[in-house]
């Protein structure tokens, strides 16, 4: 079973990379309001109940892929 | 007083402070991170470096090594535990300090000496230095921006956990002497009992006049006293 796991900076994280990207952004004419980046990963899991597998990957973004200090993160069935 | 420092495949400050406390006089013994039994220590260190080449956050993987279950139980045993820049990124990830390392503010990795005040000189670690006593030390870091949530910033003020700010040469803690986007100037910071301190300056790059300054060497001194 496969699933995506994006990770994204929590709102009131200062992100220094996305401020960089936004003023390039703008320089080269696109006129945007913010943008923050973040990281995405694909996991495939061995299981076949998907409430399991859901909670396994739900289980390693907690344990290792994200900092839940910092960070959120959303998980979808691909 | 035996120490243990843990070697993590991209470490690369491992061989400095291996130096820095033979000189001072620690039994040292270095440790592989595959290792699953700690040799009897009073002091741990987590030494500087870029283990797993800093890869999905500074300090993640490291910090979930074979060793770290043991540097953990001892830990939480009471044995004194020392986290050097990278070591102070592993810290954070296993949970033994709160708070975590954020990318410098201004995106650079920074490599200079710089001013640290020392905000609490009774602990295991500082009772050589004087209180506000200001430190010329090496930084290099490309993460070394310290964050943390309120409740965790308040716990660090009235706790006095808050080992050292950035400062200047007058020991000014302000913007200006923040190199790296800090939250209030952290460069340093204790849990609650006071076994672990994480640190980004390196201390253990400022125990000999030759090469540098000797800001350093009470930090280790402390320990020994």
């Amino acid at each position: 079973m496969k699933f995506s796991i994006t990770v994204t900076l929590k709102k009131d994280v200062l992100d220094p990379q996305g401020k960089v990207v936004q003023n390039t952004l703008n320089n080269i004419g696109f006129n945007l309001k913010s943008i923050r980046q973040g990281k995405y990963f694909e996991v495939v899991v061995d299981e076949k109940d998907q409430k399991k597998a859901e909670k396994k990957v739900d289980e390693m973004c907690k344990k290792l892929l994200v900092n839940l200090i910092i960070e959120d993160y959303k998980i979808n069935k691909l | 007083m035996k120490s243990s420092v843990i070697v993590f495949p991209g470490s690369n400050c491992d061989r400095d402070i291996a130096v820095a406390l033979e000189k001072m006089q620690f039994k040292n013994q270095m440790v592989w991170h595959k290792e699953t039994r700690l040799p009897k220590s009073d002091l741990i260190v987590l030494p500087g470096g870029f283990s797993y080449g800093d890869y999905l956050r500074s300090g993640a993987i490291a910090g979930k090594s074979l060793i770290i279950d043991e540097v953990i139980r001892a830990a939480n045993d009471g044995c004194l535990v020392l986290g050097i820049c990278n070591g102070f990124q592993i810290l954070t990830e296993t949970g033994l300090l709160k708070g975590t390392l954020l990318r410098n503010k201004n995106l650079k990795f920074i490599n200079k000496n710089v001013r640290i005040k020392v905000m609490n000189n009774e602990t295991k670690f500082s009772n050589k230095y004087k209180k506000d006593e200001v430190l010329k030390i090496n930084i290099a870091h490309n993460e070394g921006n310290f964050f943390t949530d309120d409740n965790h910033l308040k716990e660090l003020k009235e706790n006095n956990l808050i080992s050292f700010k950035y400062c200047d040469e007058k020991g000014n803690v302000d913007d200006q002497s923040n190199p790296n986007g800090s939250l209030e100037n952290i460069a340093g910071i204790y849990n609650l009992k006071k076994n672990i301190l994480g640190m980004m300056p390196h201390p253990e790059r400022m125990v000999d006049k030759l090469i540098s300054n000797t800001d350093g060497v009470n930090l280790f001194s402390s320990l020994l006293n």
